[in-house]
Formats: structure tokens, sequence, C-alpha cells
């Protein structure tokens, strides 16, 4: 198939891309940008492993195709992180155990930082709920869920220092 | 030693955690080289097929396809025990499941290689298949490995103490038999191996290879890649870069490890294969389908007195672990409660399925959910309370048991009283309302195997920690994190044996051109095995610098104080303060002595005569002086477990016998609905004795991880099979529970500290699967009176066994079953899946279509 030019917007960048148009999110990513902290987990979108934000609500990129992505906003695991810091939610998931072997994280980096820009305070059946479109195998989730609570806390501890 | 510990028993984050958290950690497929090739794997589309001819002449021409490699490429056979050399990279004579490896295409890109593959002629011959381990031990030919006869990998036949006496003795025997489906991993990273080799300067050839791959056990990947490539070992550096989870799943050779050097080295390119989730699923080394008829004795007063297994597993295809799987199952019925006589009857079979392995609690837990289930059954009958009859039965240790493990640190009935406690056991059980219910189970597990895969004296673990002037820690482990945290655990014994800061520490693992020899991540060993490697090579540098810190300070070693980044000299009389002042001043300590340790000797030396023989060095200026005195500074340490913990001298001894075991006991809250079948857990108290916890949030996330996996086997996840076929190949119908349907895991520390564990500590990660399966099974039964002996509990088993309770008849799954099917649904392997006429099709449903318009030419 012949490649044809693509402006993919990725963590507030542009990049112009020569792709296929049967290329898949992911692999643009993956494999054209190197941004690799997205994850490919499974064959079927049944794992999350993949989500990226798409003009800021969560999309499995190993099913949508790069070229539909033209003229908006792609954010990635890697335009989660602050000024070369750890988001509250980063920091969080390390200290309360909410990533053991890390796999699915990036993905549910993406799917927590939309939770709570919707719901900054969600109820424990919220985060269950939103949690359950990406799989873990490690943790069980109970780990999951301190940690959200305790980046929901940091996160008011920090607004409320700035004022 | 002192409980003043500032590193160890900290909840700390995982040194590894920010990379994880903003994807900058690179696993195995995030890898790439220049000129790098795409592998992918022609799999065998039969159970069982003698493959009478390839032909890979077309996908050879297709433009972008640079090697096709088949069977004869790497003829040589391997298998990750040594009596199990069964397996080859590519198929040469025949192919033994569906997926089973043929032929491997490295080209371009992945597109290319894919379309290779279909250019690949293979000409089979197919063989009469084996679904069932049951029917297939009644094979006499077309046995599916040719010195296997009746395809029974291994067979072992253990008695220990009297089990007639035993069950003479007894006042109550129950007999059952249980059923475990097939279970995987499936950990959320799929399988990836990178194959380079580099060429050598001095032949011109290609020489060294390097493999990065996505392994729990590096050195043995290492070992079988030197056999089948012909290769030595010291020619192959096997890196592990993040690893996705492993559960087991990773801790042997898999075929894409083999295949994508093969395939590198036949193109002359770097060679990245990876795994599609269903070829994960192929590529399997779960836990077996095990079918297990037990036999229990028990006293009025509850104790045990026989017992009596016969296990049968499902191996599929290839040896794999299996023969050690099928010593765990025996071997792991002594050392949780002492029971006097024990038979043992265990078969591996062989059948035409993917293959099994090792998978977290490596097989011991299907036998235990047997075991506990019977137990509770017994307790029902003798009108005792579940948790009671458990009580009755506890270890007396230091011991060794009838089948010769030792048992020293024993945390049971710790364990066993916290939940009781926490769970409101006493006030509650019984006393729930109607379709909800308690249940408690017990597990255990070693903290690493005592004797290693390859019997010899080696060491299991050896680690090397270097420090430099910088004041920099490195440690050098072939320890494999695999999401476990043992980066994390060997950084913390370190700085807490050297008494410096965690950020001090740096941890090189798993390459083996780099990094001692570690037997690997499996057995729950690596904490136990390579943290006691850590604190000796800790040790050894420690004693290094204490003898120049101890010149410097005019005093004996023993006066010495390595804390808070500081090496100070113990006043008799100040005792507590000097604990307290290093932490005043390591502020500013730090920061001067980070320049400190840089500037150069002969200044530091002035520096050192204008100030004389002082009570304290900060960490930089200890090691200074230590390499100024000694000329270097490296520690070395290893372990390997003491004869004494190896086991008795029966056949298959060697299984079983560890270190030291980690106990668990757990309560299970449910609920059933009776009209549909569906089980809830509500809440599961899990207390898992872990020896000392050295990292608390690490040793619950691996408690609540366990617990929460072992409820997906005891609910939903099972691997259903129609002629070898796999019908649930990806993770949503393999239905791996999602965060709505994980109940909350209380998590109980309890510490016995090991006498033999580093700081007391032994394993956290396996033990606690095991009691969750049973601990449900046995609050069903106390939600609704009925006895589930086969996992998963599926609505369809619920509801079958609910009407059985109401002597309704009995549903037969199996009615209106295919008549050219085998008479009996077992032998599928499976449960699920039947040769039924299914629901009645649409009427637009094109086969309907066909069908009415066939009927109209009447």
């Amino acid at each position: 198939m012949k490649k044809e030019l693509i402006e993919l917007r990725v963590n507030s960048r542009s990049h112009e891309l020569a792709l296929e148009p049967s290329t898949l999110l992911l692999d643009a990513l993956r494999q054209d940008l190197g941004l690799t902290g997205s994850k490919r987990g499974c064959d079927d979108s049944s794992c999350g492993a993949c989500t990226v934000l798409v003009d800021g609500v969560p999309m499995l990129s190993c099913t949508m195709l790069a070229a539909s992505c033209e003229g908006q906003e792609i954010t990635t695991v890697e335009g989660v992180s602050e000024h070369g810091s750890l988001a509250a939610i980063q920091k969080a998931y390390g200290d309360w155990g909410g990533s053991q072997c890390g796999y699915c994280t990036p993905g549910f980096m993406m799917t927590v930082k939309y939770l709570l820009a919707h719901n900054p305070d969600p109820s424990d059946d919220e985060i269950r709920s939103a949690l359950s479109s990406n799989l873990c195998r490690c943790t069980g989730y109970t780990q999951m869920y301190q940690a959200i609570r305790a980046a929901i806390e940091a996160e008011q501890k920090g607004i409320a220092t700035l004022r | 030693m002192t409980n003043d510990f500032s590193i160890i028993g900290k909840p700390i984050a995982m040194v590894d955690a920010a990379g994880k958290a903003t994807g900058s950690g690179k696993y195995a497929d995030d890898l790439s080289l220049p000129g790098m090739l795409i592998g992918k794997i022609l799999h065998s589309p039969f159970p069982h097929a003698r493959i009478k001819r390839i032909d890979t002449s077309r996908a050879e021409k297709l433009e972008g396809v640079v090697a096709v490699a088949i069977g004869q490429d790497a003829p040589n056979p391997y298998g990750i025990l040594p009596v199990g050399h069964d397996e080859h990279a590519l198929a040469t004579d025949k192919v033994r499941y569906v997926g089973d490896n043929v032929a491997c295409v490295a080209a371009v890109d992945e597109a290319t290689a894919e379309k290779a593959l279909e250019l690949i002629d293979v000409e089979y011959e197919v063989l009469p298949a084996y679904f069932d381990p049951e029917e297939a031990m009644k094979a006499e030919t077309d046995l599916i490995h040719d010195n296997k006869p009746h395809n029974i990998e291994k067979d072992y036949h253990h008695v220990f103490g009297d089990p007639d006496k035993g069950f003479a003795e007894a006042d109550h025997v129950a007999e059952a038999r249980f059923i475990a489906n097939e279970v995987t991993h499936a950990a959320m990273e799929p399988h990836c191996t990178l194959a380079a080799f580099e060429i050598d300067p001095h032949t011109g050839q290609p020489g060294r290879l390097t493999v990065q791959s996505s392994t729990q056990v590096p050195y043995y990947l290492q070992h079988k890649l030197s056999l089948v490539l012909e290769m030595p070992m010291s020619q192959i550096r096997v890196i592990k870069p993040l690893v996705g989870g492993g559960f087991g799943g990773k801790s042997e050779v898999i075929p894409l490890e083999i295949i994508a050097a093969v395939a590198a080295r036949k193109a002359r390119a770097p060679v990245k294969i990876t795994y599609t989730r269903e070829e994960v699923f192929w590529a399997h080394r779960g836990r077996p389908r095990t079918i297990i008829d037990l036999k229990t004795g028990v006293t009025d007063d509850g104790r045990i007195t026989a017992v009596k297994a016969q296990v049968v597993q499902d191996g599929g295809g290839y040896c794999s672990y299996g023969v050690v799987t099928i010593l765990y199952s025996g071997a792991l019925l002594g050392a949780l409660y002492d029971i006097p006589n024990i038979q043992y009857d265990g078969y591996r079979v062989l059948t035409n399925k993917p293959v099994c392995g090792a998978m977290r609690g490596h097989g011991t837990v299907n036998v235990r959910f047997a075991f506990e289930s019977q137990l509770d059954e017994l307790a029902a009958r003798i009108g005792m309370d579940p948790a009671a009859i458990r009580q009755r039965n506890l270890l007396k240790p230091p011991c060794v048991t009838v089948n010769g493990l030792r048992v020293q640190s024993y945390g049971l009935p710790e364990c066993i009283e916290k939940v009781v406690d926490r769970s409101g056991w006493k006030q509650r059980k019984g006393k729930l309302p109607k379709g909800r219910g308690l249940g408690v189970a017990c597990s255990h597990y070693v903290s690493g195997a005592a004797n290693s895969i390859i019997r010899s004296d080696m060491p299991h673990s050896t680690v090397h920690i270097k420090i430099d002037r910088d004041g920099g820690v490195v440690i050098y482990t072939g320890a494999s994190d695999i999401g476990q945290g043992s980066d994390t655990m060997v950084a913390q014994i370190a700085a807490e044996t050297l008494g410096c800061s965690l950020s001090r520490v740096k941890v090189v693992a798993a390459d083996t051109d780099l990094t001692p020899i570690d037997i690997g991540s499996y057995s729950s060993r690596v904490t136990f095995m390579n943290g006691n490697a850590t604190l000796r090579a800790a040790q050894d540098v420690k004693k290094q610098i204490a003898s120049a810190a101890a010149r410097k300070m005019n005093c004996s070693l023993e006066e010495l104080l390595f804390h808070n980044d500081a090496v100070s000299r113990q006043n008799g009389h100040l005792g507590a303060d000097a604990l307290v002042r290093p932490a005043e001043q390591s502020s500013a300590a730090s920061v001067s002595g980070r320049v400190e340790g840089q500037i150069l000797r002969g200044s530091l030396q002035q520096k050192r005569k204008d100030e004389g023989p002082k009570d304290q060095m900060t960490f930089e200026e200890a090691v200074v002086a230590a390499i100024d005195f000694h000329g270097a500074l490296t520690g070395t340490g290893s372990y390997a477990p003491p004869q004494e913990a190896r086991g008795g001298n029966h056949k298959g001894a060697g299984v079983g016998p560890s270190p030291a075991y980690s106990y668990s006991a757990q309560v299970a809250e449910v609920s059933v609905d009776e009209e549909t079948g569906e089980v809830t857990v509500h809440k599961v108290w899990a207390s898992h004795d872990c020896g000392r916890a050295l990292n608390p949030v690490s040793v619950e996330g691996q408690i609540i991880g366990s617990v929460w996996m072992g409820m997906g086997q005891a609910l939903t996840e099972e691997m259903i099979w129609k002629d070898g076929m796999l019908m649930n190949p990806g993770l949503l119908e393999y239905r791996s529970p999602s965060s709505v349907e994980s109940p909350v895991v209380e998590a109980i520390i309890v510490e016995s500290i090991d006498p033999e564990g580093p700081f007391g500590a032994k394993e956290c990660s396996e033990g606690s699967l095991a009691a969750t399966i049973p601990a449900i099974a046995n609050a069903i039964y106390d939600a609704v009176g009925i006895r589930l002996h086969e996992s998963p509990f599926t609505p369809e088993r619920v509801l079958a066994a609910l009407r059985d309770k109401r002597s309704q008849k009995k549903i037969d799954l199996t009615e209106g079953i295919d008549p050219t099917s085998p008479a009996k649904f077992r032998e599928h392997g499976g449960s699920l899946c039947f040769r039924g006429k299914g629901p009645e099709r649409h009427p637009l449903d094109p086969s309907r279509r066909e069908a009415l318009s066939e009927g109209g030419d009447d």
C-alpha cells in the first residue's frame, strides 16, 4: 500500500509521518515515533494497555487508524509527567504498589487521568467501574485504588498550598 | 541483629517504578536494532501429525523475506529439565499440538512475514490425537513420544508412614474425585525475543550472540541456546529487560526464544519475534488440568490419620517442567499440617495440547484445593469448626515431616488466628443470611527449591558488589525482576547492611555478561536465595570498609556503626545518641561528602592529616579510605541451600524440599445466587507468613495479587478445548477478572522471622494463591450447602450442583451430542465446550436459509 503524509499531534508536538493508510495508531506511536510507552497486550482490544487520550478521551490505539487522528490532540503516557517530574498519579502508583510488572501501567495512567479530569473526587464504585476497561494481571487492583486515593489527596493538598 | 532498621521493613516504591509509570522503561518489544528483521512463526494446524514435506521456496522468493528457518536448521533437542529434552526449535518430524512450531520467516516487516507464512507448503500425515489424559494413558499405538509408553511422561508412587494403618485408625474417611481445569498465566506482556549476532573481529564471521528476551531465567536460556545452536555459553549473552509479568510462563525456554536465535543465524541479521496474544496461549506452560482422587482419614477429635492421593495431570505435548510439577503435587501434601501417613500416586501424562509447565504455586494449587475442600467436609461430618480442625493438625517445628521436608519457622498458627479474628469468623460463621457464607483454607509454598534443576553443588545465587571512590554502590545480581520487585529487594538489603541511603545503590541485574549466575525467578526463590547472597556480598564489602575505617578512627571493628550514610564509632556510654548524631549531620555531610569523595587522593590525605583521628566518617570518606587501604573495593556473596534442607533419599525426593516454607490462611466471604448460579466474592482476608516483610507494600501487593489470581481460577478462568483447539485464546474470553469482578482483599502480614532467611524473610509471591480456591469452595458450601468438586465454579457447575442437591433431574450437558464425537463429554479435555446442536439459528442466518431452500425443493 502506498504511504501518505499524515500530520499527527502527539503530546503537544506535531509530527509529519509517511504512513500506509492502514497503519494503526499504536504502531505509528511505537514504531514511527519511538513512543514505546503505550503497549500491545492483546489482539482484540480487550486489555487496554494501549490506551491513549484522543482529544482527552481514552481510546484503544491498537484498534484505530493513525490517519483517523489527524487534527486531533493525542496524549500518550509520555505526555503525563509534568515538567520532567512525576505527576501525582505516577508518584502514587509507585508509592502504593499500583504497578508491579508495569506493563499495564501506561494504559491505566491514561484511564485514571481521564477519570480524574472528569470526576475529581470519584467514589470507590466509580473508580472500579472506570478501571474495568483495563486489565492488570499482577496487582488484583486493590493497591491501584489506594494509589488513586493518594493521588487525589496529593492533588488537593497541592492545590491548597498554591492558594 | 537490631530491629531498628532504616530501610528494611519500610514501605518504599520500587526502584524502577518511575520508568514504569512514565513509559520510559523498556520491555523486550520496545527494543529495536538497526537492520532488525521481524520474525513470524508458522504453527501447526493439527494436534498430532507427521511432517512429510516442507517447501519454503515460494516464501523465500517473496520480496522482503530474508530467511525461512525450519527444523533442520537447528535439530538439537532441548527442554528445561535434563530428563525432558524432547522439544526442538522447530518441528523436525512431528507436530504435537495445534500451535506447535513448524517454520519461521524473517522478513523486513510484519506484513511481509505474515504473507510469507501463507506461501510455505507443508504436507502433513495426520495422526490420531489424545486430548484426555485418562484416555491417553490407554494408548498402545501412535504415541505422542515414541519413548513414552502409554503417553506417560513420568509416574511416581510414594508411601510415607503406614497409610493402611492410618486409615484403620480413622473414625471418618472421605473419598472423592476433584478436577481442577486448566489455567494459564496470561501475563500482560506477550513474550518477545530480540536476537542478534555480532561479527567476530578475528574471523570476520558471525560470532557472539546477544539475546534480549522476556524471561524469568536468563541463565537457563543461555544454557539451552548453547545446546541448540552448538555454541559455547561464553559466546552467548542473555539480557533481561523489564519483563511484563511472568507467573511461571517465562520460567523456562519458550519456543520463540530459541527460534529467534535460529532465524537470526540463518538471516544473518537481528531478528525480533513478538507473540500475538493467541500465540501466548499456545506457548502456554500453564497449570495443567488435574484429576485428583483423594482420600483422607480423621479421628473423631479431628486428627488427620492418613492421606491418599492419586493425581493425573494433563501435561500437553512435551515434558516441560512436568516431572517437577507432578512431584510438587505429592511432596507438598506435607509441610503444612502434621500428617503421619501419606500415599501418593502421580501420573504426568502427555496429550496433544499446548504444553503445561510451571505456574504460580507450581504443582501444589490443585491438590490443595482438593485437600482443603475434603478437610472441610470432614470437619462438617465430625461437627468441628473448620478453623479448629486446621489448628488441631498443626506441625510442631522445628521438625522434619514424614516425607523429609524440614520445617523451621512456622507462622501458620498466627495466620489462622489473624484471619479468624479479622473476619469475625466466630461471630458471623453460620449466622449470615441465606446464600451468603464464609469459608476458610490454608496453604504454603517453598521459598526456593533446595535442589536446582541441574543437580550440582553450584551456588543457586551469586552477587557481586562494587563500590568506587564516588561512594556509589553497584550491585551485580543475576536475579530477574519480573515485576515482583527483586531489584528493589537487593537494593534494600545492601543499603541496610552498609548503612547507606537507597539512592546510593544502583542495581545491575540479569545480564549474563555482567552479572554472576542466578538460576532464575521461579519457585519463589529470589528473596531467600538472592537476598542471602546479596546480604553476604554486602557484609563482605562492609568488612573491608570497616577494617579501613577502624584504622582511621583508632578503634576496633566491633565499635563501628554503619548508619545514615556514615560510619561512626559507637561510644559505650553514648549508646543511643550515637545513632541520632549522624542523622543530624547527614544532610550537611552528604553535600560536602559528595564533593569530598571526588577529591584527589593527595588533598584528601592532607585534609585527614589536619583533622586527625575522628569519631565519624562519611560513607564516601570510609569508602575512599578502604580503597586506599585495599586497592579495590568489591564484595562477593553466594548462597546454596544447606544440606539438611535438601530432603530425603527416595526417588523424586529432590522436589519439595526448601530451606523455608511460607504459610497462608484465608477466609473468603461469598454469596451465591441460587437462581443464576453466580458466585460473588465479597471479601478475602488473607494472612501470609513471609518471615519478615522487607518491603510491606510489595509483600501486600504479592499477597493480594496471589489471592486475586486464585479467585480467577476459582470462578472464571479456564482454558476450553475442542479437539485440541483452544476455544478462548483471548484475554476477554479467557475471563481474567477486571476491577469490577475483583473483591476487596485484606492482606495481613505475619512475620515468623526465619532463622536462615535474609533478615528473616521468606517467600510471599505464590503461597497465598492455593488457599483462595478452597476458601471460596468452602464458603460456597457454607452459603448454599453444595460441595463443588470441579473448578472453576462457573454458574453452570453451581446450578448443576444445586439441582443435584434438590434431587432434581441432572442436566446432561452432552444431550443432543454430535454422534461423531467421543461418547464421553470429558474426552475433549474441557468441559464447557461440546459438540451439541447449539441454540436455534436466526432465520436470516445463511446456514438456515440454505437448509430452508433445500427443504423447499421437496
